[in-house]
C-alpha cells in the first residue's frame, strides 16, 4: 500500500484476527472439550471455557483406550503414526537423494528413461489405484504392518525432483576440485554434496513427516487389527458406534494429540516448511 | 511548470535512525538538478519524499507554489523514471504508456495523440505492441520515460535510471535525457551516485553525505571551488590530492596569508594543476615524488607517486588517496620511468585550502 | 540444464543407485496401475476365482448407473465451491498480509498450520462444531430458524464437508498467494500509484494480473485436491452420505470396491479418475512453463 492511511492498517489487522478466529476456532472448540466431562459436552450446551477434567480424559484416552470401538489406547496410536511418518518421510529421502545423484551426475544408457520413469508417478496419488496396490500388498504378506504403511507410499518423485533441482544448483566447480583432490562418486557424495543438502533433506523431511503422519485412505485400507491403526484412522473409529454414544470428550482429546505433532513441526520448523512447499511444488 | 522547494527537510526512521538531517534548497522552473552522493547517503530516499512515496518528518515539500507534504503521489502531479523501470509486465508498451492517462479519464482519441507523439520522440513507434519482456534495457528505459512524459507532469523525478545499463549505452542515454529534458523544459530532479552522469546533467548539482547537504551550485563551480575536502574528492576523476599540512609547511608555504597560517590543515591539489619540472614557480608548491606506478590512457598519463619522507597509508574514505600518495595528470604519453625521483610543481592559484576537519574551504 | 561435470566411468553404480526407487516404483506404482487398467476391463466372480475378458462392459456398466453421474455432479459442486471460497478469502488474507504489517509475520504462523492438520481430524472437528445435537454452533443455527441437520439433509451434509475442506485449503493458498504478491517488485505497485491509480484499480489492473500463474496454479491444485484429499473428510464426517449426497468420484471407487464387491467396476472408475488427473496435471504443467516468462 502506497498511500497513507491510518484506518488502512486498521482494516488489515481487523481482516487478519478474523482469518486467525477462524482458523483457530475448530482447535480451540476441541481442545476445550477435550477439557470437560463426557456429559457436558455431548449436552450441547458445552461452555467456551475449559473444565477441569483435563488430566482425566487425556490419561483415559492415552492409557486406557476410548471406547469398544476404538479400545486401543492412543498412545499406541500415537506410536504407529510416528513410526509410519518418520519411516515414510526418511524412506522418502533415502531412495530419492540416490536417484536425483544418480541421473544428475552420472551419465549412462536409460538415463533420461529412468528420470522419466520416476517422473510420472508425481501424475497420480495412491487414492487412484488403491485396489490393486491393496492386492500386491497382501500378496506380499505386508498387511497390517509397518512395511505395508510405509513402502507404497515413498513411491512418488516429489523428492527426486526436489533433490535433481537442487543439484543442478551446486557450482560444477566442486565436483571438478572434489575431483582432481582424488575423490571418488561415494567421497563426493559423502563429503560435499550431502553437507550442502542439509536444508533441502530437512524441509523434505518437514512436507513428508507432515504427509506421513496424516494419511487416512490408505492405513484404513490395509490395517484390520486395532492395534496398526494410526491415530487419524483411530480418531474416526472412535466416532462409528452402533449403540452406545461416542465420548465425544476423548475424541477430542485424540484429535488435539494427533493435530500437535505436525503443528509443532510447522510452527517450529516454519521457514523450511514453507520451502519444501514451495519448492516441491514447482 | 513548476519549481520544486524543500525548506528545512528531516527524515526520521522508527528506530532512531535519521536519515535525512535537515536540507534546503530549491529547483527553478525548468531547471535539471542533480542530487549526487556514495551510497546510503539519503539521495533515493530525499526524491521519493519529494514523490510522497516516504513520509516527511518535518519540513516542507512545495511543488509549484503548492505544500504537497500530505499530499499523495498520484495528486502531486509528477511522474518518476525508477532503476530497474517498472514497467508494467503484462501490458504493452502502448498500454504502459497510456496508463496513467486512463487513471484519469482522459478520452481516448487524447491519449492516443500523446502517446503516439511520445513514441516519436523516443523512437518506439515500431514498439509499441511489444510487451516488456520483449525489448532490451535500452528500450524499455525509453519506455520508461515514454511513460513519464506522456502525462506532461510538472516535474520529472529520476532515481539512477541508467545504472542497470552497460557504459556505452549509459553514455548515448545520458545525452538523450538531457536532449529531452531541455525541449520539454519540465523541472527534473535527477538521482545518481556516478558523479560524471552529475557533472554533464546538471544545471544545478546537489552534493550529499550522511543525509546532508555538502555544496549545492554550477557543477563547474563545485568543481574549481569545493567546500569541503568531501567533496573536493567526490567530485573529478581521479580523486584530488589531498594532504594533511603539518604546521610548519603551513608557516613556510602560507606565512604571507594570517588566516590561512591559522587555520589551514589540508591542502588540495587536482592531479592536472601539476606539472612536471626543476623550477618552482613562486608562491607555489612544490613535492618531491617518487614514481610507483604509471596509467597510460592514450591521450593523457597519470602518475602515481609517493611523497619524499612519508609513509604510504591505506585511505580512511572511500574515493581518497591514501595518506603519502599523489596522483599527477599529464597530457601525452611520455612519462618518467618508475623508480624515478621527480618535482610536481603546482601554481598558487590552483591550490585548496581546507580546514584541518575537512569541513570548511578557506582561501577564497 | 545439464551437468557438465559428471562421473562417466562407474558402470554399474548408478543403477544400484536407482535401484531402490525403480523397485519400489515399479512394485508400488506401475504394477498396480497397470492392473487397475486390466481389471477394468475384467469381470471377476465373488471369490476372486474366476476372472473373464469382458471388454469395455464395465465402463459400459459405469457410465450406466445414474449414481456415477451423481458422484461426478457431487464432485463438480464440490470442487468449484471449495476452490472459489478458498481461493478468494485466501487471496483476501494474503493482501492483507502482504501490507508490511509489524505483527505479520505472526499472522503467517497462524494462518498457515491448518495445512498440518490431517483431513479427516479437519472433518472430526468441524463435525464436532455443526453436529446436530452437540454442536456448538449447531445450536446458534436452529436459532436462526435453519432445521440444521447434516446427518439427514443433502444439502447440509455438503455444506460441513465444504466448510471444513475450504478451511484447510486457505492455509496452503495463502501460502502461495502470499509468495505470489511479494514477488512483484514493489516498484511497479508504485509506478502504479504515481500514475493516479488507487489501491483498488491498482489490485485489478496490476496486482491480479501479475498474480495469475500463482492463480491458475492454485486452482488446478484445489480442484485436485478435491477429488482425492478430501476422502478424509467425507470418510469421517458423512461417510459419503446421507444418501449419497457427499459421495465423490473418489469415495465412490473405494466405497464400491470395498463394501459393493465390483473390483471390475471400481477398476473402471479408477481409470477415468487416472486420465481425469492426468489431463488436468497435463494442463497444469503446460501453463506453468508459460509462467516463467514473467
Amino acid at each position: 500500500m502506497v498511500e497513507h492511511r491510518p484506518w488502512n492498517d486498521i482494516i488489515a489487522y481487523a481482516i487478519l484476527t478474523l482469518g486467525v478466529f477462524i482458523v483457530a476456532f475448530p482447535v480451540y472448540v476441541a481442545m476445550i472439550a477435550s477439557t470437560h466431562d463426557a456429559a457436558t459436552v455431548v449436552g450441547g450446551r458445552m461452555p467456551l471455557l475449559p473444565g477441569g477434567h483435563t488430566l482425566e480424559n487425556y490419561y483415559r484416552a492415552v492409557f486406557v483406550g476410548g471406547s469398544r470401538t476404538a479400545p486401543e489406547p492412543v498412545g499406541h496410536l500415537l506410536l504407529n503414526s510416528f513410526i509410519s511418518a518418520i519411516g515414510i518421510a526418511v524412506g522418502k529421502i533415502c531412495i530419492s537423494i540416490l536417484s536425483a545423484y544418480a541421473v544428475v551426475y552420472f551419465r549412462f544408457p536409460f538415463r533420461k528413461t529412468a528420470f522419466w520413469i520416476i517422473f510420472v508417478t508425481l501424475m497420480l496419488p495412491v487414492e487412484v489405484r488403491i485396489y490393486p496396490t491393496y492386492k500386491v500388498v497382501a500378496d506380499l504378506r505386508m498387511l497390517d504392518t509397518y512395511a505395508g504403511l510405509i513402502l507404497p507410499l515413498i513411491a512418488s518423485a516429489t523428492g527426486t525432483l526436489l533433490f535433481r533441482q537442487f543439484f543442478m544448483t551446486v557450482p560444477d566447480e566442486l565436483l571438478e576440485a572434489s575431483r582432481i583432490d582424488g575423490a571418488g562418486p561415494f567421497r563426493f557424495f559423502k563429503d560435499t554434496l550431502l553437507p550442502l543438502s542439509v536444508t533441502t533433506i530437512s524441509a523434505l523431511f518437514v512436507i513428508q513427516f507432515i504427509y506421513g503422519w496424516n494419511q487416512y485412505l490408505w492405513p484404513l485400507l490395509i490395517t484390520t487389527q486395532d492395534s496398526m491403526q494410526t491415530i487419524v484412522t483411530g480418531i474416526k473409529k472412535m466416532l462409528t458406534t452402533t449403540d452406545e454414544l461416542a465420548e465425544w470428550q476423548l475424541a477430542m482429546a485424540t484429535a488435539v494429540l494427533a493435530m500437535l505433532p505436525p503443528v509443532a513441526v510447522v510452527v517450529f520448523m516454519q521457514r523450511l516448511f514453507v520451502r519444501g512447499l514451495v519448492e516441491t511444488e514447482k | 511548470m513548476a519549481n520544486v522547494v524543500l525548506r528545512d527537510v528531516r527524515k526520521t526512521y522508527t528506530g532512531g535512525f535519521e536519515a535525512i538531517k535537515g536540507i534546503d534548497f530549491e529547483v527553478g522552473d525548468g531547471q535539471f538538478c542533480v542530487l549526487v552522493g556514495p551510497s546510503g547517503c539519503g539521495k533515493s530516499t530525499l526524491l521519493r519524499m519529494v514523490a510522497g512515496l516516504e513520509t516527511i518528518t518535518s519540513g516542507e515539500i512545495d511543488i509549484g507554489g503548492r505544500i504537497v507534504n500530505q499530499v499523495e503521489p498520484a495528486d502531486r502531479d509528477i511522474a518518476m523514471v525508477f532503476q530497474n523501470y517498472a514497467l508494467y509486465p503484462h501490458m504493452s508498451v502502448y498500454n504502459n504508456m497510456a496508463y496513467g492517462l486512463r487513471n484519469r479519464r482522459m478520452p481516448e482519441p487524447e491519449i492516443d495523440t500523446r502517446v503516439q507523439e511520445a513514441a516519436r520522440i523516443l523512437e518506439l513507434t515500431a514498439m509499441l505492441d511489444r510487451k516488456p519482456k520483449q525489448l532490451s534495457g535500452g528500450q524499455r528505459q525509453r519506455v520508461a520515460m515514454g511513460r513519464a512524459i506522456v502525462r506532461q507532469p510538472k516535474v520529472f523525478l529520476f532515481d539512477e535510471p541508467l545504472s542497470n545499463l552497460d557504459a556505452k549505452l549509459r553514455i548515448a542515454m545520458r545525452v538523450e535525457i538531457r536532449k529531452l529534458q531541455r525541449r520539454l523544459k519540465t523541472t527534473s530532479i535527477y538521482v545518481t551516485h556516478d558523479q560524471l552522469e552529475a557533472m554533464t546533467l546538471a544545471d544545478i548539482l546537489v552534493v550529499m553525505n550522511s543525509g546532508r547537504v555538502e555544496q549545492i551550485g554550477n557543477p563547474l563551480d563545485i568543481y574549481q571551488r569545493p567546500a569541503t575536502t568531501f567533496v573536493a574528492s567526490f567530485i573529478g576523476a581521479p580523486p584530488m590530492n589531498l594532504m594533511p599540512l603539518r604546521s610548519d609547511e603551513v608557516q613556510s608555504q602560507f606565512a604571507g596569508d594570517s588566516r590561512a597560517a591559522s587555520e589551514a590543515g589540508i591542502l588540495g591539489i587536482r592531479p592536472e594543476d601539476f606539472v612536471i619540472s626543476n623550477e618552482t614557480i613562486a608562491g607555489g608548491i612544490a613535492l618531491d615524488l617518487t614514481v610507483e606506478a604509471i596509467e597510460r590512457v592514450g591521450a593523457e598519463t597519470f602518475i602515481y607517486g609517493t611523497r619524499q619522507h612519508e609513509i604510504q597509508g591505506v585511505a580512511a574514505n572511500p574515493g581518497e588517496l591514501p595518506p603519502g600518495e599523489v596522483i599527477v595528470r599529464i597530457p601525452g604519453a611520455v612519462a618518467p620511468a618508475i623508480g624515478e625521483r621527480i618535482k610536481a610543481v603546482a601554481p598558487r592559484g590552483s591550490l585548496h585550502l581546507f580546514s584541518a576537519d575537512g569541513r570548511q574551504r578557506i582561501n577564497p | 540444464m545439464e551437468k557438465s561435470a559428471v562421473f562417466n566411468r562407474s558402470k554399474l553404480l548408478p543403477y544400484a543407485l536407482l535401484a531402490p526407487q525403480l523397485i519400489i516404483t515399479f512394485v508400488f506404482f506401475y504394477w498396480p496401475a497397470s492392473q487397475a487398467v486390466l481389471q477394468s476391463f475384467k469381470r471377476e466372480d465373488a471369490f476372486g476365482l474366476v476372472s473373464e475378458f469382458v471388454g469395455l462392459e464395465n465402463y459400459q456398466a459405469v457410465f450406466a448407473q445414474p449414481e456415477y453421474y451423481k458422484a461426478m455432479l457431487t464432485t463438480l459442486v464440490f470442487s468449484t465451491l471449495v476452490a472459489a471460497l478458498s481461493l478468494s478469502i485466501a487471496l483476501l488474507f494474503a493482501t492483507q498480509a502482504d501490507k508490511n504489517l509489524k505483527a505479520a509475520p505472526v499472522y503467517k504462523t497462524f494462518m498457515i498450520w491448518p495445512y498440518a492438520v490431517a483431513p479427516a481430524v479437519a472433518g472430526v472437528l468441524w463435525f464436532f462444531i455443526f453436529h446436530p445435537s452437540l454442536g456448538t454452533l449447531a445450536r446458534p443455527l436452529r436459532g436462526l430458524g435453519l432445521d440444521w441437520n447434516p446427518l439427514l439433509n443433502g444439502n447440509h451434509a455438503m455444506a460441513l464437508v465444504v466448510m471444513s475442506a475450504v478451511w484447510k485449503q486457505i492455509a496452503y493458498n495463502f501460502l502461495f498467494f502470499l509468495a505470489g504478491l511479494q514477488s512483484i517488485p514493489k516498484s511497479v505497485i508504485e509506478a502504479g500509484a504515481i500514475d493516479g491509480a488507487g489501491p483498488m484499480r491498482r489490485f485489478w489492473t496490476i496486482i491480479f494480473p501479475l498474480l495469475s500463474p500463482t492463480t491458475f496454479f492454485l486452482l488446478v491444485v484445489n480442484v485436485v485436491y478435491v477429488f482425492f484429499d478430501t476422502f478424509g473428510i467425507i470418510d469421517a464426517v458423512t461417510a459419503g452420505g446421507p444418501a449419497g449426497a457427499t459421495t465423490t468420484m473418489v469415495y465412490k471407487v473405494y466405497a464400491d470396491g470395498r463394501l459393493g464387491g465390483d473390483l471390475g467396476g471400481s477398476a473402471a472408475q479408477s481409470v477415468v479418475l487416472m486420465v481425469i488427473v492426468i489431463a488436468l496435471t497435463a494442463v497444469q504443467f503446460k501453463y506453468v512453463e508459460r509462467r516463467v516468462q514473467y
